[in-house]
This record gives C-alpha cells, structure tokens and sequence, in this order.
C-alpha cells in the first residue's frame, strides 16, 4: 500500500472504502511494522503536546527569546471574555490559540514542529478550538492528526514544506492546508473534500513570501500563524457546504512549488526581502543582535 | 529514497524555535557528547555562517550547550542550560569563526577538553533536525547519527575492516552504510558504520579484540 500524490491517496481511500486517517495509519503499521496501539500512542502523545502548548501561552508569562513577541493569545482571549471578539468563537480562538503555540515555540518551549516549527501553531490551533466547539474526544483528535499529515505527506513527496525553500505559502500553507482536511474529515467530510479544502488552502496564499525579522521564527511568523488557522476553517467550510476546488489538489502542489522555486533568494527566509528589509524590521535586527 | 514516517511530518516533538538553529544544533553536540568518554571540563563553540549571525535570538547557544550536556532535543532544561552549566562547573565559551564560502550556512565546530583528553568535532545542520557529522578530531568524516553508528578508531592496516564485518554478520547485524576515512596511508583511520538494528555494548567489546583498532564508539540518539 502506497501513494505517491493526492490522487493515489484518494484512489486509495475509495477502493478500500476507507478515510484519509485510516489509510495513513495502516500505511505507518506497514512500513515501520508497528501496531495500531503503538501508532495511535505516539499520535495522540504528539496531540497532548500540541494541547500543552496552547495552555502554557494562556497561563503562563512569555517572552520570545528575540523579544519580539510573548503575550499576544491572551489578550485575544481578554477581548473573547469580554464578549468583544469580531470573528466568531471559534476562530477568534483558533487564531488566539495558533499565536500562542508560536509563542510557546519561540521562548524555547516544548512544540511539536507540524509540519515545522515556524508553523507550528496552526494545527494545534485549529484542532484544540474545533475540539472545544464540537466536543469530539481526544481519539476523534488525535486520528485527525494523520489526516492532516496525509496531506503534508504529500506536499513533502512533491514540493516542500520549507519556507526556505518554498516560502511562507509551502510552510504556513502546507499547515493550513493539513489542519483544513482535519477539520473536514471530523466534521464528516468525504476524503475529496479534505483534498479540496487542503487545495483551496494552499490556492488562499499562493505566493506568500517567507520574510522573518532578524531571521528569527517571530515576527510575522506569529501573525502569518493565525491567518493560517483562520485559511483552515474558512477552506473546510468552503468544502462542507459543497464548494469544490476548481483545481486539483496536485496541480495546486505543482504550482505552489514552482511559484515557490521562482522567488528569489531574498524572500525565502534569508531575512533581506520583505518586511524582514524595511527600516523597521533592519534597526529591529541589530537590536536583537547588537 | 527513504519512507517518510507520518511523524516525519507531525513531529519532531522538539523545544523551539528552529528545527535546524535549534534541534538540529543540540543533535550535533549531542553526537560529541555520546562519542566523547569521560567527563567534560570544558568546552568551546565556532560558530560558522547564519549560525554565527543568529545564534542568539535562536537559542543556539543554549541548545548547543544542552546537547553537550546530554540532552535531548526535547528536553525541558534546554533553555536553561547555561545555569546548568555553571551549577556543574562545565566552563564554555562562544565564537564566531571565519565564514569560507564552501561551508554549509549552519556549521558549528566543538572543541572538548576532559581531564585528560580532548576531542574536535564538525557538523552540520542540514536543515529539519538533521545534522550531518563533517569532521572528527581532524580527520574528514560524513554519518548523520540518524542510524545506530559505530565509530571505530583503528590503525590503517589489511585485515581491520574483514574483523569488523566478520563480527557484525557472526551477531547478525546488517550495515545500511560503510564508509572508512584516514589521515595517510598505515596512520589513523576511522571506520563509520551506519547499522539497521540497535546494538550492545559488548560488541563494541568484541570489535576491540583486533590490535589495530584502537577505540569504538557506540552513537544512537
């Protein structure tokens, strides 16, 4: 048993009449000849970290090591307790809790890099406010997180997950686009609407840039974090409510691969282009270095 | 090609910032700490490349510092390893080397000074976590430490090598990868040896049994 694209995943999914989770489980099993206890374990270890996480930035007081961020998932969650939040809950909470996860991992913190580290906060994000909304249990989570590396599987297999390499589209949209088909499949989704939502995803931000202040994973890592959580939800609503992507997930890989290739060194994590080179962001830098 | 573990990609489970300024950073030094025998008294860092310019803000230094600690990349003390250090009385110090162009951007040098002996060690870190061990004291190497390694020091004489395998196949281990890298000719050799099972102690023991190997070492993180 094996793919090599979204299209095999899928093929895959309707012949042995399984879902998106399902078949990467199994495909774990086979390839490092685990159990499905032992498999299933190791994933939901990962999930309690993730769930730690956002604790620990709503509890705890942060600063990143560069000091450029720490602090800013509480104040969100302030404003949700006071009823002044704008986005809905659940999304005000998924971006609340992304930007924390970032925090987390900026001040030397325990994450889980998913799929890297400058993107860790959106899957935990996602799936702790979905989890809260929804009431699915812990099991419900943690299979839903081998739907989402399903999908990082295969943007790993065909293009990259690597700002460096891709920009921030391959590493905060890879994340986005693995906690999109999570949210679908939970929510009952057919194994083509998670490759939908993972492609309209990617399609959102194609493009973006990878631009970290002084190099490090803060600023507009942090931010950049939160709209990806927001991508998620609104790709997997897209796709609940019957709205196709007009372009396969593959061809979406390709493309944000070759979009990615073609920027120049500048604005893949080199920290000279973007905001990363604006007058702020330069005396920012030395700063943080001098 | 390798298969890609879906905890590839859900993982590592690591403390931040950067896989590669940080993980990948603790794994290097974590490789010298496991090669090295004997307490550590002091130690020094070169750094080289986007290692030297951003070390500060990525917790490379307090990574680097853990790993020769024997911490691992998940490891909770990580970000204090500094007091650590001095509540151990382990001396280190930090500094920036001279950039070549051939060199990897993330390229760290450690140099390790026990009681009474020392040791030089090289690497990369090539991005995601992954390191790659470039030189060991002096002499040219290339292993990744992904692998259960063992690291033979030997003299570069006929017949070391035919020991090493002889003893591998009699405990029925299979090497993935074998590389041997010496100084010159009948001087110093090493011989890496990338294994697909884990091994014992002993037989590094066994290993030793030959005149012309000198040391072995065992690395599995």
């Amino acid at each position: 048993m094996k793919f090599n694209n979204g299209k095999e995943l899928l093929d895959l999914c309707s012949k042995k009449n399984l879902m998106i989770s399902d078949i990467m489980i199994k495909l774990e099993m086979n390839n490092y000849n685990k159990t499905e206890d032992e498999v299933f374990a190791q994933m939901h270890k990962s999930f309690i970290i993730m769930k730690n996480a956002v604790h620990k930035s709503l509890t705890e007081d942060i600063k990143s090591m560069g000091g450029l961020i720490g602090g800013e998932a509480k104040k969100l969650i302030k404003q949700i307790e006071n009823n002044k939040n704008i986005s809905g809950l659940t999304t005000s909470k998924a971006m609340a809790y992304a930007m924390g996860v970032l925090e987390v991992n900026a001040s030397m913190g325990l994450i889980v890099a998913a799929p890297t580290a400058g993107s860790c906060g959106i899957i935990p994000g996602v799936l702790t406010a979905i989890q809260e909304a929804h009431g699915f249990t812990d099991e419900q989570m943690t299979k839903a997180l081998f739907t989402a590396a399903g999908i990082g599987m295969v943007v790993t297999m065909n293009a990259t997950v690597a700002g460096a390499e891709g920009g921030c589209q391959a590493e905060t949209g890879s994340a986005a686009a693995m906690a999109s088909a999570a949210v679908c499949e939970l929510m009952g989704g057919t194994p083509k609407q998670c490759l939908d939502a993972a492609a309209i995803c990617i399609k959102n931000i194609m493009g973006l840039i990878c631009d970290p202040i002084a190099g490090l994973v803060e600023a507009p890592c942090q931010k950049r974090n939160a709209i990806g959580a927001t991508n998620s939800l609104i790709s997997a609503e897209m796709t609940l409510a019957g709205i196709d992507s007009i372009i396969p997930f593959d061809e979406v890989v390709e493309s944000m691969y070759k979009v990615g290739r073609s920027m120049p060194v500048e604005l893949r994590e080199t920290a000279l282009g973007g905001v990363a080179a604006t007058a702020t962001g330069c005396t920012l830098c030395s700063k943080i270095f001098n | 090609m390798k298969k890609i573990s879906v905890f590839d990609i859900i993982g590592p489970i690591m403390i931040g910032p950067s896989s590669s300024h940080t993980a990948g950073a603790l794994r290097i030094s974590l490789i010298a700490y496991k090669i090295f025998k004997g307490t550590i008294k002091e130690v020094k860092f070169t750094l080289y490349g986007s290692f030297a310019k951003t070390y500060k803000g990525h917790g490379t230094d307090r990574a680097l510092l853990g790993g020769i600690m024997g911490f691992d990349t998940d490891d909770d003390r990580i970000r204090n390893s500094f007091e650590i250090a001095d509540n151990n009385n382990l001396k280190y110090s930090f500094v920036e080397g001279e950039t070549t162009p051939e060199m990897h951007p993330n390229t760290v040098r450690i140099d390790i000074l026990g009681e009474d002996s020392s040791m030089s060690l090289v690497g990369e870190s090539i991005g995601g976590g992954s390191v790659l061990v470039r030189q060991i004291n002096g002499i040219d190497v290339k292993f990744t430490g992904e692998y259960t390694t063992i690291m033979v020091q030997q003299i570069d004489k006929p017949g070391v090598v035919a020991h090493i395998t002889k003893v591998l196949s009699e405990n029925n281990i299979n090497i993935a990868f074998m590389s041997l890298f010496r100084e010159s000719l009948g001087e110093k050799a090493f011989t890496m040896l990338e294994l697909d099972e884990k091994v014992s102690e002993d037989i590094l023991l066994k290993l030793k049994e030959h005149e012309y190997i000198i040391d072995t070492f065992l690395i599995s993180i």
